[in-house]
Formats: C-alpha cells, sequence, structure tokens
C-alpha cells in the first residue's frame, strides 16, 4: 500500500513538473496567440462585456491577461532613472496605481470588441533570445484601417511575461516615459503616484463605454 | 464667400489669442521646444473636436448604415492611394508603388469607382504614404513637434510637407467646387468616426492629454516612415531610450548584453 501510494505521489510531481514545463516552453507567439483569441472568444460570447459591465471585464483581465504580464518590470522602465531613487514602499505603490490604470484602459479596449479579428505576422525569433517581439494587428470592418498591435516579452523563471505593448506604432512604456517624469519633476515619486491615483479614482467612478 | 473668409479670420484670431497666452510655459522636452504654442493649439483643437467634429463623427457613425460608410471610407482612400503609389515610388519602393498603381485601377474598375476594396481581397494589401514620410525616408530630420491648427500632431518636417500633400490630392482637383467641399467634410468626418473608440481610449490611459498624445504621435510618425519594421525598438537598458538598429535585427541581441 505505501508502495503504492510513494508510486502515486511520484507519479502525481512528475505529471506536475511536465505541466509546469510545457507552460514554461510555450512560445512567446503562441502564447500570445492563446491569450488573446481567447480574450477575443470571451468577448464576443459575453453579452455582458459588449454591454460594458466593469467587474465582468476586469476579471476576465485579471484571470487571462495580468498572469503574463510583469507590471513591476514595466512600471520601473517607465519610471527610468527616478525607479532607483524610490523606497520599496514607493515601487509598490506605484506598480499598482500603474498596473490599476492600464487595467482599466484596457478593460476599455475590450469592451470595444465587436466583430475584429486577429492577424498575426510570421514570427521569427531565435530560440536562445529572452526579449522578444510578437507582432499582430486587429482587422477592422467598415473599412477602417486595422490596429497594429505589438508585444514585447521577457523570459523569465515562470515563463514569458509581456512587460511592453506598442498600439498604433507607440510602445506604451516609452508613451508613459516622458510623462512619469514630468510628473515625478514636479511632485517627487509620491506626486506620480497621487496623480495616479486620482486619475483611476475617476476612472473607476464612470462606466466603461460599451461596444457600437 | 464673404461669410467663410469672416469665419476664417475669427477662427484665425481665436488661434493666434490662445497660441499668445500659452507662449509662456515649455516643459523642457527637447523635441518640443514650443511646447508653450503647441499646448494653446492642442486645447483649441480640443475645443473644435468637442463641440464640433466629435459630435458630427458619432453622429455619422450612428445614423449612417455600416455599408455605407464602408463605401465612403474606400472611396476617399481610393483616391488617396494615387498620392501613396507617388510616394512609394519616390521611396524608391517599386514594388509598393506598383501595387497601390494596381490598387487603384482594380478599385476604380471592378470596385465601382473604389467604393468597394476589391483589390485588398485580392491580396494588394492597403498602405498609405505621404510626402512628410517620403522626406522622412531619404532622411530628413523630423524636427521640433508641432500642433498645427485643425490638422492637429505633426512636426517642422510634415508641416513643410503639407502643401505637398496638398496638391498631390486627387480631391482637391474635383469640379465643381461644391461637391469638393463637401467631400472634404466628409472625408473628415469619417476619418474621425474612425478614431472614436481609439480617443475615449486615450482619454482613459492619458495622466496628460497634450504630453501622452505627443509622445506616442512622435513614435507613431517614425514606425510609418520605418514602414512597420523593427529598426527604433526601445532599449529600455541604456538610458539614451531609443536605440536605432540597423537592418531588421530581432531585439535579441539587446538582451543578450544584459
Amino acid at each position: 500500500m505505501k508502495t503504492l501510494n510513494r508510486l502515486f505521489a511520484a507519479f502525481f510531481i512528475f505529471a506536475a513538473l511536465c505541466a509546469g514545463n510545457a507552460i514554461a516552453q510555450e512560445a512567446p507567439d503562441a502564447l500570445i496567440k492563446r491569450i488573446s483569441q481567447d480574450v477575443l472568444d470571451s468577448a464576443k460570447a459575453d453579452r455582458a462585456i459588449q454591454a460594458g459591465n466593469q467587474k465582468r471585464i476586469q476579471k476576465l483581465v485579471e484571470t487571462k491577461i495580468l498572469p503574463h504580464v510583469d507590471f513591476q518590470r514595466m512600471t520601473s522602465l517607465a519610471a527610468g532613472r527616478y525607479w532607483h531613487d524610490a523606497t520599496p514602499a514607493q515601487k509598490q505603490r506605484l506598480t499598482k496605481e500603474f498596473r490599476d490604470l492600464l487595467v482599466h484602459t484596457y478593460s476599455g479596449a475590450i469592451a470595444q470588441i465587436k466583430d475584429q479579428t486577429l492577424q498575426f505576422r510570421p514570427f521569427r525569433a531565435s530560440p536562445s533570445a529572452t526579449d522578444v517581439i510578437v507582432y499582430s494587428q486587429v482587422l477592422q470592418t467598415r473599412g477602417r484601417e486595422p490596429i497594429q498591435l505589438n508585444y514585447r516579452l521577457e523570459k523569465q523563471a515562470g515563463g514569458w511575461k509581456v512587460y511592453d505593448i506598442n498600439v498604433l506604432g507607440a510602445w506604451l512604456v516609452q508613451t508613459y516615459k516622458g510623462t512619469f517624469a514630468t510628473e515625478i519633476g514636479k511632485g517627487g515619486i509620491d506626486g506620480l503616484i497621487k496623480t495616479l491615483a486620482d486619475k483611476n479614482r475617476a476612472l473607476a467612478a464612470t462606466p466603461i463605454k460599451k461596444a457600437r | 464667400m464673404m461669410f467663410n473668409k469672416r469665419v476664417t479670420r475669427l477662427v484665425l484670431v481665436a488661434a493666434a489669442a490662445a497660441a499668445i497666452s500659452g507662449c509662456a510655459s515649455t516643459g523642457g522636452n527637447p523635441k518640443d521646444p514650443y511646447e508653450g504654442f503647441n499646448r494653446a493649439m492642442f486645447s483649441f483643437n480640443d475645443t473644435v473636436d468637442r463641440v464640433a467634429l466629435k459630435p458630427a463623427a458619432t453622429a455619422y457613425r450612428d445614423a449612417l448604415p455600416g455599408f455605407v460608410q464602408t463605401g465612403i471610407g474606400n472611396f476617399f482612400g481610393n483616391i488617396g492611394d494615387v498620392w501613396t503609389a507617388v510616394n512609394n515610388l519616390l521611396q524608391g519602393k517599386v514594388e509598393d508603388g506598383m501595387s497601390d498603381v494596381a490598387r487603384v485601377a482594380l478599385n476604380s474598375t471592378f470596385g465601382l469607382l473604389g467604393l468597394i476594396d476589391v483589390a485588398s481581397d485580392a491580396g494588394l494589401p492597403k498602405h498609405r504614404e505621404d510626402f512628410g514620410q517620403t522626406l522622412g525616408h531619404w532622411g530628413g530630420e523630423a524636427g521640433p513637434y508641432v500642433v498645427l491648427p485643425f490638422l492637429g500632431s505633426s512636426t517642422v518636417r510634415d508641416t513643410f510637407a503639407l502643401p505637398f500633400d496638398f496638391y498631390g490630392d486627387p480631391w482637391g482637383y474635383k469640379d465643381p467646387v461644391s461637391v469638393r467641399n463637401i467631400g472634404r467634410g466628409v472625408r473628415v468626418i469619417d476619418k474621425r468616426a474612425g478614431a472614436l473608440e481609439a480617443g475615449d481610449l486615450v482619454e482613459e490611459a492619458a495622466l496628460d492629454k497634450y504630453e501622452f498624445v505627443r509622445d506616442a504621435y512622435l513614435q507613431r510618425r517614425q514606425n510609418q516612415i520605418d514602414d512597420d519594421g523593427e529598426k527604433h525598438v526601445p532599449d529600455y537598458d541604456s538610458e539614451s531610450g531609443v536605440k536605432p538598429q540597423e537592418g531588421a535585427k530581432p531585439p535579441a541581441s539587446s538582451a543578450a548584453q544584459r
């Protein structure tokens, strides 16, 4: 009996390791394809999301997207050289507020999903690369131009993590860098945290604009 | 005509007054030495958009059937492809330029005067090139950021290129003038309608809308000149910001150095 138990335990550990390994080894383009298709399908199938139900969208973002994003790295890059001056507590609060802002914006984008489809550019990066870009496009109807949407990922111990997004040709971190520097110049790290927190409160009070 | 002139003058005076009042402040971004002027122009444009353009575009989007909007967008898109073709050829991108010529030929005939974009379905993708991109392609420096009245974000280089784009627009020769002007209006509203959702997102994402739009625009513009290539991937590890990479090199190597 004991032997059997041990055998079972060994088997489960082995299976768990394999599963963990499989996730860690999922190629970055496959990961992005899987997540974005998943999000797109979920949004299209969910009337509450299309109606702009904030809680539902937030949940979708938190379960499907957030585990694959490294917000700490994003925040540190956007803060640039000021990051080193921040205390651990400030770093934590800044990351949280920036994360909330991006989640809210992303939720707004998801609420607008209706009849869009995705297209991926062939992925080419050497297998040993640890910093890659996945290129995609959101195709729209009504003769509208496609929206360019690229993801920059870094290989980490727990698998590939997104740390920058390019929308319509502009990298998010790069775009926020200037704003962060200005706000920090005006009121220090705490000033930036406060501005972000105020913005987040204002956003939380306004309903998400729904899809047309 | 008289009325038109008077309105134009009024708008110019208002814009100038706004510009003068805003000249005091500058944020110190090296790419934006005219920040005071630009901010004033930005808020002027923002007001015009809020009270006139955005409501018109919203009504347009909500009232007209989707296929009509598609037709309008395609029609002006087809006309715009002529100037895109010229600029692709001017940049030496012969293959793209010839593809654009074929697009116009296909869409103007089988696409019923451009109303249907049959060329895209036939595997000839739409490009978008203007004279500013042509100058940029041949190494023309963007110069400082400029916000133009009504037209919005631009750079000194692209402002110089603007008259060429104006004269290179076939619709500008459409007779009679009344049809030409109505067409111009519709084109502007259709374009704005396509950016309504993006505009809402910018409102949500930006801490300072002016700064956000500027910093995103300058990147986007460079990206258009690079043709969505991989040349200007930000190098966040060095503090210099953007690292220009010669040739299409994936960013893998920059990570390897870490």
